[in-house]
């Protein structure tokens, strides 16, 4: 028997609706589930106070301060470091063996299970630097897990730059890398923007790479204190940081206070929440970027009769 | 017409082109005059566009092609005597399809001069505005110099292109189908244009349009299979042309 080509696209048509609906429907539970189990904690008092020991009403400041400082520091080794490689990679790398080794490498990289970088971290940052656990360490650690994606993000937004832009540059005499940094990357910006902001978000959301590297605990941290060699100020680097999603694994798994759920809870709700946050800028960034693109500030008005 | 010697700008001498193991140009000797509007024609595939590339060398960014034979700008040989940013600088070139930087119409303009090193506003000012008058569009973008090029129509844009090419005050212009992405309105825009650049640059053209040639073009070369059949004035090649294989296609029996 055979079925009409119609009736095929329409059933396929209709299963494939259904999967997505079945994904959509999946995400919104999910969130929905974490946000109503965190409602009673989305409060300010819960996000700017300190934990207390042992007792109710404790809060997550400290945490979600640390897993901020954590993203910018660890983007701000990657994202050089991303760029640079992508570029590379897109730009000057010959269809050869060598490029194929890279490529397996990074590849390699970005499928290592993240405890296995929290435990080289461990060795490396942590035994053999003799700084112990450190913020620097945990945001070295999350680099490496970072640093094959930020690669391939570059590397994908310079190749989604047309071949026809980098031909006009190169035939007005524009060196390879005059065209390279006049037309191909302010082109692939609002692509890298949007990549670097959703890769933050998974550092942000870290917690294997992190144990046994920026630690699980937090020095009592003085917010008025902005002397980055200070062991007290939230801005040193070299100090213990426990980040908020590992702060929710160890409060779950071995939190002595008596509201421990409700605080892994609130804590998740908050990380979920920042999640969507960075997501939704990285949007606004990229639009905004693009505009900004459309030559509204660039250039100049001339007066001529 | 027959002073060749004098107004010679630029000359091949025995020039091949390999694409791997397809021989893409055979034995190519052409002389294309000076400040002359000078038409490629011929089939798809016949080598024209990539004999046009290699007269700036944008063939040397596809790692398979090899080149014999030499060609000559001023009497310099290209491939040996020129640095290729100078060469590009005095060799501009028009593209098919139109390629705007995604940048405000001012900026497109300016960053060939940029590149070249030129800093200063007054000068920049003075070099978009006598560049798009040159190529007839600063009537119809001078309100939106600060507007992103992009959202220009396609005729505009091209004459954009035009433009940001004459800004770096090339010798030689190359233009590769200019007008093949355009709509019939747009492309006489640029046929008048190429109409009164000429006398002031030399501009080679490939073009698939007969008339667009017959039109605009002094000289004409017939390119099939990599070869030159014929190249002789424009005038000349669609009245009496002197090979069979000419007068077929321009009689539209093949291609």
């Amino acid at each position: 028997m055979r079925v009409k080509p119609q009736t095929t696209d329409r059933i396929a048509t209709m299963a494939i609706y259904a999967v997505a609906c079945l994904v959509v429907l999946l995400l919104v539970f999910f969130v929905g589930y974490l946000l109503c189990h965190g409602a009673s904690r989305l409060n300010l008092h819960f996000i700017l106070s300190s934990p207390v020991f042992m007792k109710e009403g404790g809060g997550i400041g400290p945490q979600l301060f640390n897993s901020l400082y954590l993203v910018f520091l660890s983007m701000l080794i990657t994202l050089p470091v991303g760029l640079s490689a992508g570029i590379y990679m897109a730009e000057y790398a010959k269809p050869n063996r060598l490029t194929a080794a890279i490529r397996f490498c990074i590849e390699a990289l970005a499928s290592l299970p993240s405890i296995v970088i929290g435990l080289f971290g461990l060795l490396v940052f942590v035994n053999l630097t003799g700084w112990s656990y450190t913020l620097i360490g945990g945001a070295l650690a999350v680099s490496i897990l970072n640093l094959p994606v930020i690669t391939r993000i570059s590397e994908d937004a310079i190749r989604s730059v047309p071949p026809s832009i980098k031909e006009a540059s190169l035939a007005l005499g524009a060196t390879r890398w005059q065209t390279i940094v006049k037309v191909i990357i302010p082109s692939a910006v609002p692509g890298l923007v949007t990549g670097a902001v959703i890769a933050s978000g998974r550092v942000f959301g870290e917690a294997a790479a992190l144990l046994y590297t920026a630690g699980m605990s937090s020095p009592n941290l003085n917010f008025s204190n902005l002397n980055p060699f200070s062991a007290s100020s939230p801005l040193n680097p070299f100090r213990p940081a426990e980040t908020l999603a590992v702060y929710i694994w160890q409060v779950n798994s071995e939190g002595l206070a008596p509201d421990a759920r409700q605080i892994a809870d609130g804590a998740s709700a908050i990380l979920i929440i920042a999640v969507f946050l960075f997501n939704i800028g990285s949007r606004l960034l990229g639009r905004r970027i693009k505009a900004r693109f459309a030559g509204k500030e660039s250039g100049r008005r001339i007066v001529k009769i | 017409m027959d002073d060749n010697n004098n107004g010679l700008k630029i000359y091949t001498e025995n020039l091949n082109l390999f694409y791997g193991d397809i021989h893409a140009l055979k034995e190519v000797n052409i002389e294309v005059e000076e400040k002359k509007v000078t038409a490629l024609i011929g089939p798809s595939g016949c080598g024209k566009s990539t004999f046009l590339k290699t007269l700036n060398r944008m063939n040397d960014l596809i790692p398979a092609v090899r080149i014999t034979g030499d060609v000559y700008l001023d009497s310099l040989n290209v491939y040996r005597q020129y640095d290729i940013v100078e060469l590009r600088k005095r060799i501009g070139m028009v593209f098919q399809k139109p390629n705007p930087f995604p940048m405000s119409v001012y900026d497109n303009i300016a960053y060939g001069p940029r590149i070249h090193g030129v800093r200063s506003k007054s000068k920049l000012d003075e070099i978009v505005y006598r560049s798009l008058t040159n190529a007839a569009l600063w009537n119809e973008v001078k309100d939106r110099l600060r507007q992103n090029a992009l959202g220009l129509s396609g005729g505009q844009q091209q004459r954009l292109c035009i433009a940001r090419v004459l800004a770096v005050e090339p010798e030689v212009v190359l233009m590769d189908e200019p007008t093949s992405a355009l709509d019939p309105i747009s492309t006489l825009k640029i046929e008048d244009l190429i109409d009164e650049l000429k006398g002031k640059y030399t501009i080679v053209i490939v073009t698939h349009n007969m008339q667009q040639a017959g039109r605009i073009s002094d000289k004409t070369a017939f390119f099939l299979h990599g070869e030159i059949v014929e190249y002789n004035d424009t005038e000349k090649i669609f009245s009496r042309p002197n090979d069979k294989r000419t007068e077929d296609y321009i009689t539209g029996r093949f291609g």
